[in-house]
């Protein structure tokens, strides 16, 4: 393919790519984000190729392999075009219907749509789904349509034209003037204005400049970085031009985590495109403007994120935070000005050049604009990637989009900003979601995950939990963080135990204040945040730890008791089975019994006992009922109940 | 082990910059693991210090310097599913192989490895056996599946 060479050369490909496609054209889209790989996809995709020869339909019906199309709580999904119609939870078995049914027939398979759980009705098309009518999808809606791995579909729906518009009709100075009017601040967690950050490194002294792109998403419980790179790396590689344009750099570098191997692939096939069709190299589309991206991996490690230790990682070093008197887009990789930037921020740009930042700012509150990506994940119905206006309160995006809370049971928690955030309580569900709210509650918005958690959850736990993770990835180069962590991991531990005292809280909060204060990155200087924030909404759960050696929400271990309860034990002896230390006695019709002595609380007899039964019973801060007498624990059933089953 | 294949490895990046962690990451890819002559061969031709290469590969997850078992089980300890309760799904893995997390069985059939979020929180708790994804696990599903590798 001739490299294009001007912005007619890209609309007149743009114009032959659309005269090519029929909209009219059957095409049966399949998501093969990780989350639908992982339920099967691929096996589906297989079996629609497979069916559509079988049935002689290949000419007449296109397929393509998506990005995640955020409800993966519902995975495989397949959504035909041009109806929209989408099927979830689909299984190779259901392909030769799909085919035959929906394609030739054009008729609908009810079972495989999505029925509303409040009134029973049944959604045909996709857009109508309450999960993504209530959402503004206008970075991640894309991924749904395009397959990431061919740039000409990125080009049908738009690609590219900001590019050509940035280059052609817009000095650098002007592109950084309009991200600045946007107002967009940084997607990675700090939030802090991009256009400002731009302009330092713009006009910082040195040569070369560099861009790049975070894609370490170092959050765990959080993919939508993953889900935007394996989706649509294109609009990320454009808006990275089009920053490196506006700052004068000539290189940029991505920076992907290893274990994304679907994103770094994705994104080394999209340079590779880009490069073939002139949008990348020398001279981009005739402009006069040069630019190349490398991409580095990286090799897991949550500080490695932090923007000075991500450019020593860059630089083939231990990826360690350094002091940042000096930033680091004045002073950053091999000490010349860097400007980094998280991946969601870079598919911003595209958009705000195209349709200008008095339209970026009509979206969101006053002091964020534009939408967030959310990972809502954890004790919700829908889990899945969600986009947003920032201002959306936490209520509806819980209740509206996320469908509420499995098994009719109580919302306790939302965990926000992973790691460096914190916890909020029932209270403020109605607080909007954006940067300024969620700090004045003690968390942070940070890069995105949201995970809800429901009254089976103890706080006590997820602070521990946070603490454990964040010391076993600080790098340790400085002391407030490394030891400070490692008390506190001992006093939490401690709690979970059963062994709190009396003055631990203040003590936890009096080393998480120092490590705020003294320590050398935001890991450290955030590290105290899960800690504060549960011990500021739920300080009545830490009470119980400490004084009644009492898990409230029945989860820490040494805290806890199996017990059955002999009034539902039906003798089915599944436990028993089940038992990994032979802790349980019993046989056919005979209530069973859990030996305290032999018991190490791994849970299994609770996981087993048939739902009709619920006969294991967890306790926590009682004594355990005495075993009942041997002679009571003969189960005699009226004959009636042995014949009347269900 | 093979010092030809690291040679090519490290032919892949002549004249390049700061590209120890790249070729780390190849070298793990290729022998799934970094043994001690790959560290010694990239120290010479890099000429970079032992104990440097050692600090990097010790630093970071994704290197292994311990070979590793036939099978790989990561179980994931991402928030999303410790919630849903992965650390007694962790702790049925550790008892029923008898290895902690981040280490091998003596038969060396399985590597036990925890991770963070490997994006399908959807299925979580989730347990990954080589590529296979097993989600919505339940303590009592480890055995049956441990049991079908070999
Ligand atoms: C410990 C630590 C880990 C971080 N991890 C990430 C990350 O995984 N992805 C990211 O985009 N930003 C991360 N950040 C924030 C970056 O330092 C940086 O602020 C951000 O990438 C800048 O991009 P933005 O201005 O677009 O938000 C991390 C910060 C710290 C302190
Ligand atoms: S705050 Fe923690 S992670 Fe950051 S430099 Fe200090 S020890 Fe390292
Ligand atoms: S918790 Fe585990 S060890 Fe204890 S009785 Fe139940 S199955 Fe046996
Ligand atoms: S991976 Fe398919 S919807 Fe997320
Ligand atoms: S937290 Fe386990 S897959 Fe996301």
């Amino acid at each position: 393919m001739p490299k294009i060479n001007s912005p007619t050369g890209l609309e007149d490909l743009r114009r032959e790519i659309l005269s090519k496609r029929d909209p009219n054209k059957p095409c049966i889209t399949l998501c093969s984000g990780t989350a639908c790989h992982a339920t099967g996809s691929e096996k589906v995709a297989v079996a629609i190729e497979k069916e559509l020869e079988k049935q002689s339909l290949k000419d007449d019906v296109d397929v393509r392999r998506t990005g995640c199309h955020g409800f993966c709580e519902r995975g495989p999904i397949v959504v035909i075009y041009p109806e929209e119609i989408c099927y979830l939870n689909v299984t190779p078995e259901d392909v030769s219907e799909i085919i035959s049914e929906t394609i030739k027939e054009k008729k609908i398979i009810d079972r495989l749509l999505y029925t509303d759980p409040n009134t029973g009705e049944k959604v045909v098309y996709e857009y109508e789904i309450p999960f993504y009518k209530e959402q503004t999808r206008i970075v991640f809606g894309p991924n749904k349509n395009i397959d990431p791995k061919s740039i000409d579909d990125y080009i049908a729906i738009g690609g590219y034209s900001a590019l050509s518009k940035a280059l052609f009709d817009m000095t650098p100075e002007q592109v950084l003037d309009e991200v600045k009017r946007s107002n967009l601040r940084g997607r990675g967690g700090g939030g802090f204005p991009t256009g400002r950050k731009w302009e330092t490194t713009r006009n910082a002294p040195g040569e070369p400049k560099y861009v790049i792109v975070n894609c370490d998403e170092g959050d765990p419980g959080a993919y939508m970085d993953r889900s935007l790179m394996e989706g649509n790396p294109h609009s990320v590689i454009e808006g990275l031009i089009i920053g490196a344009y506006a700052i004068g750099s000539h290189e940029g570098l991505i920076y992907a985590r290893q274990e994304y191997p679907l994103a770094v692939e994705n994104v080394n096939i999209a340079i590779k495109r880009v490069e073939e069709y002139g949008l990348l190299g020398k001279n981009i589309l005739g402009s006069g403007f040069d630019f190349k991206i490398k991409v580095h991996r990286g090799a897991g490690a949550f500080v490695s994120g932090e923007s000075s230790a991500l450019m020593t990682a860059i630089e083939g070093k231990v990826g360690e935070p350094r002091p940042k008197y000096i930033h680091t887009s004045e002073c950053g990789v091999w000490d010349k000005p860097s400007d980094l930037n998280n991946v969601e921020t870079w598919a911003n740009i595209p958009l705000i050049i195209n349709k200008g930042s008095e339209w970026f700012t009509s979206i969101g509150t006053e002091g964020s604009k534009g939408t967030k990506i959310f990972s809502l994940v954890g004790k919700v119905n829908n889990t899945g990637l969600v986009e947003v206006p920032m201002g959306t309160t936490i209520r509806e995006i819980i209740y509206k989009i996320g469908g509420g809370i499995p098994g009719g049971k109580k919302f306790k928690a939302l965990q926000t900003g992973g790691p460096s955030g914190g916890c909020i309580s029932e209270e403020y569900l109605d607080t909007p979601v954006d940067f300024d709210e969620l700090a004045k509650l003690g968390s942070i918005m940070g890069s995105g995950g949201m995970i809800v958690m429901d009254e089976d959850t103890c706080m006590v736990d997820v602070a521990r939990y946070f603490v454990d993770f964040l010391c076993d990835e600080s790098c340790g180069k400085c002391v407030p963080c490394r030891e400070g962590l490692k008390r506190v991991r001992k006093i939490l531990n401690g709690i979970v135990a059963g062994e709190g005292k009396e003055g631990d809280i203040e003590l936890l909060k009096e080393i998480g204040n120092v490590m705020s204060k003294a320590s050398l990155c935001a890991l450290g200087k955030t590290a105290a945040n899960p800690i504060l924030s549960t011990i500021r909404y739920f300080r009545d759960e830490y009470d119980a730890h400490i004084e009644e050696k009492r898990c409230p929400a029945l989860v820490c271990k040494d805290l806890i008791s199996y017990y059955i309860d002999p009034e539902r034990c039906n003798a089915c002896r599944l436990c028993l089975k089940n038992c990994p230390a032979d802790a349980i006695d019993g046989e056919k019709k005979l209530i069973h019994i859990i030996d305290q002595s032999k018991c190490i609380k791994c849970g299994t007899c609770f996981d087993v006992c048939p739902p009709k039964f619920s006969a294991v019973k967890k306790i926590s801060g009682a004594p355990v009922p005495p075993p009942i007498p041997e002679e009571k624990r003969v189960i005699v059933k009226a004959k009636k109940a042995k014949g009347g089953k269900k | 082990m093979d010092v030809e294949k690291i040679d090519g490895i490290i032919d892949g990046y002549v004249d390049e910059e700061g590209v120890l962690i790249q070729i780390l990451l190849d070298i793990q890819r290729e022998l799934n693991w970094v043994p001690k002559e790959a560290i010694m061969e990239v120290s010479k031709r890099l000429q970079i210090p032992i104990s440097q290469i050692y600090r990097v590969a010790s630093f970071y997850t994704a290197m292994s310097l311990t070979p590793m078992g036939r099978h790989l089980v990561q179980v994931c300890l991402g928030t999303a599913c410790h919630v849903r309760g992965a650390p007694k799904i962790l702790n049925k893995v550790e008892n029923t192989l008898k290895i902690k997390a981040g280490e091998t069985t003596e038969d060396m059939m399985f590597t036990l490895r925890t991770v963070n979020c490997l994006g399908c929180c959807a299925m979580g708790p989730v347990m990954v056996v080589d590529e296979d994804y097993h989600g919505k696990m339940k303590t009592s599903d480890v055995n049956g599946i441990l049991e079908r590798y070999e």
